[in-house]
């Protein structure tokens, strides 16, 4: 990576900092050297590593479940088939146990939730150095793999959600009811400015929660795993095997829970109180 | 060397995931004390209870994990 002594501080630190492309302070755009560039290029920068992992895995998905439902077959179905068939009728049977409004776009949103949660998710069981390793031998110095280590992608989707409910709480209740149910709840209306709050807390909790939550979760396993490739090589093994099979619950169960999640938000904004 | 603003980060990075493991271990403890109460009644039913304890963990340990992501940060990409 670097010539000359690395050391374990700043082997962690290069591996924590993103990919930025941005403004530099004196105007110009352009790749960020290190992480003071990085953090002086303050709101007008990308990550570009996260985006581009985060498309690359989307397109991904689209391509292989269109693929499969081109050739699906009933005769004969492919194994391929089989196992997308079993995934689609496990967010089937969670849609419905969850959800119990009449909207077509949730059961896509769930799907399509779980599988990009997932994929993105399980670059993080990829070893640390490899994809970087072979960046900097094409001249990029930083890359951070995994999407939904970078709060962006996580408070990017959580925030798409949160328009999502407020977009159909509108629909279903009424502008008037959203409204209604925000100041009214849980006391009457002499306690209105009390209920908004509650409300309030309530309402921004969701997103809030649902982007930290999956993105303390991947950070800290990707903490875990840069730590433990600091480690000698005849010691890695015997740590990084358990933490990796455990990884590997974790990432499924961060993608069910947020999916889970999505559903029961959307039950909650579809529900028609009084 | 440490200068004393790194050696107080330490000390906040620490004090931040101490208490987020408390309050997971507190937590899981409980819900798994119920899960193995509910395994009791009923052992027919422990497939679906183990299933819903899994999901049921992951919520507990949100504020925790959270706290440790936060504290990794601190401890590693602050205070070097």
């Amino acid at each position: 990576m670097a010539s000359g002594e690395l050391t374990s501080g700043a082997y962690i630190k290069h591996h924590l900092q993103n990919l930025t492309y941005g403004k530099f302070p004196d105007g110009h755009w352009g790749f960020a050297n290190d992480a003071l560039e990085a953090k002086e290029m303050g709101f007008m920068a990308f990550h570009v590593d996260t985006l581009f992992f985060s498309f690359v895995l989307g397109v991904l998905f689209l391509f292989l479940f269109t693929m499969a439902a081109k050739r699906a077959s009933i005769e004969a179905p492919s194994g391929f088939q089989n196992f997308l068939e079993s995934i689609i009728d496990f967010i089937d049977e969670n849609v419905r146990g969850s959800f119990s409004g009449k909207n077509p776009m949730v059961a896509p949103l769930a799907l399509t939730t779980f599988i990009w949660i997932v994929l993105m998710n399980t670059m993080d069981l990829v070893p640390v150095d490899w994809l970087p390793s072979l960046a900097a031998a094409m001249g990029i110095h930083f890359l951070k793999v995994v999407p939904t280590t970078d709060p962006n992608a996580t408070f990017g989707m959580s925030i798409g959600i949160f328009l999502l409910i407020l977009y159909y709480s509108v629909k279903e209740k009424g502008l008037g009811g959203f409204v209604g149910e925000l100041t009214l709840h849980p006391f009457g209306k002499w306690m209105l400015p009390f209920n908004l709050f509650l409300e309030g807390v309530n309402l921004l909790a969701k997103p809030v929660s649902l982007a930290l939550r999956l993105f303390g979760n991947m950070y800290a396993g990707e903490m875990i795993f840069i730590l433990i490739a600091l480690l000698p090589f005849w010691i890695q093994w015997s740590l990084s095997l358990p933490w990796a099979i455990f990884h590997i619950l974790i990432v499924l169960l961060q993608a069910f829970i947020f999916m889970t999640l999505v559903i029961v938000y959307m039950d909650m904004a579809h529900q028609k109180e009084h | 060397m440490i200068t004393e603003v790194q050696a107080t980060l330490f000390v906040a990075g620490a004090i931040l995931m101490g208490l987020g493991a408390l309050g997971a271990a507190v937590g899981i403890g409980i819900l798994g004390a119920r899960f193995i109460e509910g395994a009791a009644r009923q052992p027919e039913l422990i497939p679906m209870l183990r299933t819903q304890m899994f999901i049921v963990m992951g919520l507990v340990d949100a504020v925790p994990m959270i706290a440790v992501g936060i504290s990794m940060y601190i401890l590693f990409a602050v205070a070097g």
